[in-house]
């Protein structure tokens, strides 16, 4: 078995550390990364000192607005980032720095240690090419001696494990003639063509419907048994992160906010930005007659400008100003367990505060505002 | 895509017709086949006649279905002046012409192609500034101006500085008048197709730049990228076949206008083309001539943007299989 190619799937040791305690090397650490791009209006601090380990046979969530830097770390660590980026810091896979390497050794490691799964299939997929050719390409490279039959071979297990119904078919057509969904896993199936170590995943169901990202997902955590691979999980869907992720980072204008396990994430949050998050969230368990979803006041900080002290401070329900928090930047600090980690400088006091908390302020405040504007009142 | 390319063909149908009533249309209000006969002493005993020989006094419409038919079944006439098949006349101009096109489109082509890869790779660099400022320069540069320079600093130049026996290029015609070697036709070809050549470069090559800048930035070389291809392979692998399609498009609609020839190209280094052979035909008012070399060149600028089409179609699979 072990010399055809889909045979080779790594078979887990029953005795694998849990995936929420990591123990051991990371495979991927990343290190105060810092990737800024000039601009004319002045320098973009997109990551600003980032850190985080992922391990064998893990998903980590990193979740964040839009431009919270979540998809600039990741592309950081393949080397994609356009060479005007300028980038500090340390990114390691098992021991060596990727920054520090030549571009021919990062070569061979991207798309064969490192690989990534990208957010818009129909637009990362060659129109020109068959999908099983790009496929096919990405087995090649890194398999120069393979034969023709065997990398054929390859990618049509390939796409049967991702779930393409008739793979021996469907190899030969173009990227259009497959389905959103269908796309999605060819993009996966390519990406794992080479039972990556590291496998990102940019927002990989952003672009899907509803039921084709459950699908999609559960391709994702299929294809982590058999390759052991640690998954970085981009997403801004917190449902999406609950559902697959064993630990969560929380990004915030170019900050790890928060990192921790999902459950410790979800149910003991200690940064408002998080908890402002999950308050977002439309729940079924909870009387919603008539009740708003919270929001989070204010617009995402320019990364060109960054508030001062913590990012966070202008739309922070909980800030005490001026003091700490617009002066003083909260380092990512340990909060109960090893794991959790929070850039609050009240992260304790949270432990009291729950989002119930939050709702019910968001509420007064609310009530504050109708009753300041007879108009709003009014249309109320 | 085989009912792709007969639908188009129908399309083409229609036009050459409407191509056709608009030439005949406009060669009739212009020129009067008989002006030379309306100078000679006998003309008011002569015209009369002739005008009905020709059938000139019938409705235009009789005249354009009557000329329609003739042109259709191959009957194309005899030249007023040279007394010459018009057919063959237009035969022999149009293979001197393709040889000038054939070699300036490859010439252009394979420049273009290269100077827009190099450009785009390497935005924003020296050279890239160079190949922009040049082509500006080839484009704005009148076609004339350029061939009397290339004259002057290539054959008249070098001959005096070096005390040439001969100059190394030759700016008459196809070939000289006892030699017929492949040397001295190309000594011939140099010029000419080197001056047709300057305009195409500067726009292909323009169009090659931001055509494959566009693509470059596409989600799919991130994804060539991520998998390991190797930088030179994303250039010349993903980003050159996919901007080579719209490419190729320009360059189908620009060659099929190019068989209309180059008057001020041929004009300048005598050679015995299409382009010479309309500007002395229209000079000299003869209709018979004018009339079939307009239609042939409408068909070839219909053929070539019909084939521009289904070249498309064929380098797209999005566009073959709709």
């Amino acid at each position: 078995m072990t010399d055809t190619p889909m045979g080779d799937a790594r078979v887990l040791p029953d005795d694998r550390p849990s995936p929420t305690t990591p123990v051991g090397d990371a495979v991927l650490s990343v290190r105060d990364l810092h990737v800024s791009f000039p601009t004319d209006d002045g320098m973009v601090k997109a990551v600003d000192g980032v850190s985080y380990d992922v391990f064998e046979n893990e998903v980590l969530g990193i979740v964040g607005e839009s431009g919270s830097g979540k998809s600039v770390s990741s592309m950081a660590v393949l080397g994609l980032l356009p060479p005007s980026a300028q980038i500090t810091g340390q990114i390691l896979y098992r021991g060596t720095d990727l920054l520090a390497l030549r571009e021919k050794d990062k070569l061979k490691l991207r798309g064969s240690k490192l690989a990534m799964v990208f957010q818009d299939a129909l637009a990362a997929l060659n129109p020109v090419f068959t999908v099983g050719g790009q496929i096919a390409e990405a087995i090649r490279i890194h398999n120069p001696d393979w034969h023709r039959a065997q990398v054929r071979e390859r990618t049509i297990a390939l796409l049967d494990l991702v779930g393409i119904p008739n793979p021996a078919a469907r190899v030969d057509q173009y990227p259009h003639e497959y389905s959103g969904g269908m796309r999605q896993r060819a993009m996966i199936a390519m990406a794992i063509s080479n039972d990556p170590d590291v496998l990102i995943a940019d927002e990989p169901t952003t672009a899907l419907d509803v039921t084709i990202q459950a699908q999609v997902l559960e391709v994702i955590e299929r294809v982590q048994d058999r390759t052991n691979s640690a998954i970085i999980l981009i997403t801004h869907d917190l449902g999406v992160v609950a559902g697959v992720a064993d630990r969560v980072m929380v990004m915030y204008a170019g900050r790890p906010a928060e990192i921790g396990t999902v459950d410790e994430i979800f149910y003991e949050t200690r940064h408002p930005y998080t908890l402002g998050l999950m308050a977002s969230l439309p729940r079924l368990d909870e009387n919603s007659d008539g009740a708003r979803l919270h929001r989070i006041k204010g617009q995402p900080p320019s990364l060109i400008f960054v508030p001062t002290g913590c990012p966070f401070h202008p739309r922070c329900e909980f800030a005490r100003l001026p003091e700490p928090c617009s002066t003083e930047i909260p380092p990512l600090r340990q909060i109960d367990t090893v794991g959790h980690r929070s850039a609050c400088h009240f992260a304790e006091d949270l432990r009291e505060v729950g989002r119930k908390d939050l709702l019910m302020s968001a509420e007064e405040s609310m009530a504050a505002t109708v009753a300041e504007d007879p108009a709003h009142g009014v249309a109320e | 895509m085989l009912t792709f390319i007969v639908r188009r063909l129908a399309y083409s149908i229609p036009v050459i017709i409407i191509a056709s009533a608009l030439v005949f249309g406009f060669t009739r209000a212009t020129t009067d086949p008989l002006a030379r006969l309306a100078q000679s002493r006998d003309a008011a005993e002569l015209l009369p006649r002739e005008r009905h020989r020709l059938g000139l006094d019938k409705p235009l419409v009789t005249q354009y279905t009557r000329w329609a038919k003739d042109f259709v079944r191959g009957d194309w006439g005899q030249s007023f002046i040279s007394r010459r098949d018009v057919k063959s006349e237009i035969r022999d101009k149009l293979g001197n012409t393709v040889q000038l096109i054939f070699w300036g489109i490859l010439f252009s082509a394979s420049i273009a192609i290269a100077v827009g890869v190099y450009s785009a790779a390497r935005q924003y660099s020296a050279l890239d500034y160079t190949f922009t400022g040049l082509s500006f320069l080839g484009l704005s540069m009148p076609v004339f101006w350029f061939a009397l320079m290339a004259i002057q600093f290539l054959i008249y130049e070098p001959t005096v500085l070096f005390h040439l026996k001969q100059p190394i290029f030759l700016s008459v015609g196809l070939h000289s008048a006892n030699d017929h070697s492949l040397v001295d036709y190309l000594r011939h070809l140099t010029l000419p197709v080197l001056t047709l050549s300057v305009q195409l470069v500067a726009g292909w090559s323009r169009y090659q730049r931001s055509s494959m800048l566009d693509v470059m930035s596409s989600d799919y070389i991130r994804t060539a990228k991520a998998k390991g291809v190797t930088r030179r392979k994303v250039l010349l692998k993903h980003g050159l076949r996919n901007a080579l399609i719209p490419l190729t498009t320009v360059m189908a609609i620009d060659i099929g206008a190019l068989f209309g020839g180059l008057i001020i190209t041929e004009h300048i280094f005598a050679w015995p083309g299409m382009g010479r052979l309309f500007f002395d035909a229209l000079l000299s008012g003869d209709t018979n001539m004018v009339l079939p070399w307009l239609m042939v060149t409408a068909v070839f600028i219909i053929g070539f943007n019909l084939l521009a089409d289904v070249l498309y179609g064929v380098l797209d699979p999005r566009i073959r299989l709709s």
